[in-house]
């Protein structure tokens, strides 16, 4: 996984809660087998209109956004299916960090398997940060996950906090499967007492 | 200290707690489908790993695969292409698995509780949000993405920090006509679709112990629609029968000290919740949405609602986006909304129960003109049992198509879509904005609502035909 450090880039935004997984990549897109190559399809009911050709009213759509590495969105964002696809589909596009309200919960875990940082600041400071990205390639955002810190085109910077574990893995770039590896002894450990304590508990034969 | 359900299944699986609060959580029981499983198959193939516990993994095809005759395949190369690398995949690494043209073969979250595979106190995941169906039986049950599909392949764990504790307890009985699905809707309605984020919901209540288990999996299923990861029930003698005798569930002694366990699992007495709501179930009538969300519900004798009467101005703005999507009029009826489709089936509403409440409604009536209307049966499981009850004719007779399981018109990934502008009353989960096809409109409900529907031509209030 690609470390997140610090990111300063253009940042799109899409003033709009509920966003759910189904708009940022409708399952019809979900029919691979790669981890790539899902970044045309980002949002594409919003995105193309029924003959596939590109609205020009949508942000994503629009010259300095097409560049965007930044996110801006409200409340609730990414709810609906567990799908990895969107944040496959974000990072893809190139977007590496989303700025909202509130996640939804299986969205917020899959961002930090793939090197993509969701940020949770409050509504009105998100609604500050549109403000700012409707300036386009001449307002860019920095997001600085070492000093949890937001930094707005002005120079201001606004603290977010993130959970220790997940932020020091993102810094790192680290897997969590190879950390997990690191416990196996407890692992064999736990699964010999489990046995002991449930051995009602059945296995799953080959059918 | 006292306990909730969750907390108990929770300290029960936990292998280590790391320093700020996030766990090694040992999973029992890992679903696979072929959507969200490629890429971590291939994950362990490129890192030389093995699936740490073949015995606690089960697989089966649901999502893509069509509902017509499957006998010579699938047609549409990259969903075959899906198919054929997750059997591939479970033939490499040893994975047990029923095939497309099993029986058991069936939607996943069907398939789990209905062999017995799902039981009370385990934790239970699956690369899908509807995971939480499984928490009906008293257990764990949550959705993940395809990075964790691979961590519990390899490891059989999963690192997760704890949820919060919800209690959902509804008081009294439900009105005749009024069922699990009118339920849930109307928690959801109350609570939205992000009151339970951060949270694991338990229900509790009259109404919740009255419901049978497919009424109780069918709430549990749309958990995530409130935004909670899970939903639980105390496991009860409900439980108890209906898992009693299922093909993989432990036998005679084993089974008797598998439920002297599962009565240790219910919350203890006084046991705190972070946060508690309570419904009283006879306020509840047969639910619809009329929205790209399912928060924006109503009874089926209520009004769609007007964007002009809400102040903050997203939030306006959202409404106003959602009836233009839905083609609807602010104060428009709901009950008399024309429909062009019915769908019945998904992992909320396909199981046998399910199936005899359409027919009721469908037995010696007829689908309206014009109106396609398909019943998808869960699992083969579920499609012969109503077959050998002879439901099958009941809506063949009435005009209802009859199919083989699958996700089928739940998602969109597989032949059975909406076309754009197609209104669809279902019975599945999501209304979201292109979730049946694109610029389909989706009316979420309950079977009987969806059956009456087909018959009338438009939404109806089900209490009218009795």
């Amino acid at each position: 996984m690609q470390a997140f450090t610090i990111l300063t880039g253009i940042a799109a935004p899409l003033p709009m809660a509920n966003v759910d997984t189904d708009k940022i990549i409708p399952a019809r897109f979900l029919k691979t087998i790669k981890r790539s190559g899902l970044g045309e399809h980002l949002f594409a009911g919003m995105r193309y209109d029924e003959a596939g050709q590109e609205r020009a009213d949508f942000v994503l759509n629009q010259a300095p956004y097409r560049q965007a590495g930044i996110l801006i969105a409200h409340e609730n964002f990414g709810c609906g299916s567990s799908r990895e696809h969107a944040p496959w589909a974000l990072l893809d596009f190139g977007i590496r960090c989303v700025i909202a309200p509130d996640f939804a919960d299986i969205f917020y875990n899959n961002c930090f398997k793939n090197g993509v940082l969701p940020v949770r600041l409050p509504r009105e400071i998100c609604d500050v940060l549109i403000e700012d990205s409707r300036l386009g390639a001449n307002a860019r955002i920095t997001v600085d996950l070492e000093r949890q810190v937001v930094a707005r085109p002005n120079g201001e910077q606004i603290p977010f906090d993130t959970d220790p574990l997940r932020r020091k893995m993102l810094l790192e770039g680290q897997d969590e499967i190879g950390l997990t590896l690191g416990s196996m002894n407890a692992i064999d450990d736990f699964e010999t007492r489990r046995r002991q304590e449930t051995p009602w508990m059945p296995a799953i034969p080959l059918a | 200290m006292k306990r909730t359900l969750f907390d108990k299944v929770w300290d029960a699986h936990v292998v280590e707690r790391l320093e700020d609060g996030t766990c090694l959580l040992y999973i029992d029981r890992h679903l696979v489908h072929e959507v969200t499983s490629p890429q971590a198959f291939e994950g362990l193939r490129m890192a030389g790993r093995k699936v740490r516990r073949p015995e606690g993994t089960i697989a089966v095809t649901d999502h893509n695969v069509p509902t017509s005759d499957r006998r010579h395949g699938i047609e549409e190369p990259e969903s075959r292409l899906q198919v054929e690398t997750l059997e591939r995949n479970v033939a490499e690494f040893g994975v047990p698995y029923f095939p497309l043209l099993d029986a058991r073969q069936g939607i996943v979250h069907i398939v789990g509780p209905e062999q017995g595979i799902s039981l009370p106190g385990m934790t239970i995941v699956c690369g899908d949000s509807h995971t939480s169906t499984h928490g009906a039986l008293g257990a764990l049950a949550f959705g993940i993405g395809t990075s964790e599909v691979e961590h519990v392949l390899a490891t059989q764990t999963l690192l997760q920090r704890p949820a919060k504790n919800m209690l959902v307890r509804i008081d009294g009985a439900l009105q005749p006509g009024v069922t699990a699905k009118d339920l849930v809707l109307a928690v959801i309605g109350r609570i939205g679709t992000a009151g339970g984020t951060g949270h694991v919901i338990e229900y509790s209540g009259e109404a919740i112990r009255a419901l049978d288990m497919a009424g109780r999996l069918t709430v549990c299923n749309m958990s995530i629609e409130a935004g909670a990861r899970a939903g639980m029930i105390a496991p009860d003698e409900t439980t108890f029968a209906y898992i009693e005798g299922r093909p993989y569930a432990p036998k005679g002694a084993d089974f008797a000290r598998a439920v002297a366990y599962w009565r240790g699992l219910a919350a203890d007495e006084g046991a705190a919740y972070d946060r508690t709501v309570v419904l009283d179930a006879a306020d509840i009538a047969p639910m619809v949405t009329w929205g790209t969300s399912p928060e924006t519900v109503a009874p089926i004798d209520g009004v769609v609602p007007d964007p002009a009467a809400i102040a903050d101005e997203s939030k306006r703005t959202d409404m106003q986006r959602m009836l233009a999507y839905m083609a609807l009029q602010p104060g428009q009826e709901l009950a008399g909304i024309p429909i062009d489709v019915v769908f019945i089936g998904s992992c909320t509403n396909a199981r046998i129960e399910d199936i005899r409440a359409a027919a009721s409604i469908a037995r010696g009536r007829l689908v309206a003109k014009g109106v396609r209307a398909m019943v998808v049966p869960g699992s083969g499981l579920v499609k012969l049992a109503a077959e050998a009850e002879g439901l099958d004719k009941v809506l063949i007779e009435a005009g209802f198509e009859w199919r083989e399981p699958g996700c089928s018109m739940c998602l969109g990934m597989n032949p059975d879509k909406l076309t754009p502008g197609q209104r669809c009353a279902s019975t599945s989960n999501r209304n979201f904005e292109g979730r049946q096809g694109p610029g389909g409109r989706t009316h979420l409900l309950s079977p009987a609502m969806a059956a009456a529907a087909a018959v009338a031509g438009h939404l109806v209030d089900v209490r009218s035909y009795g």
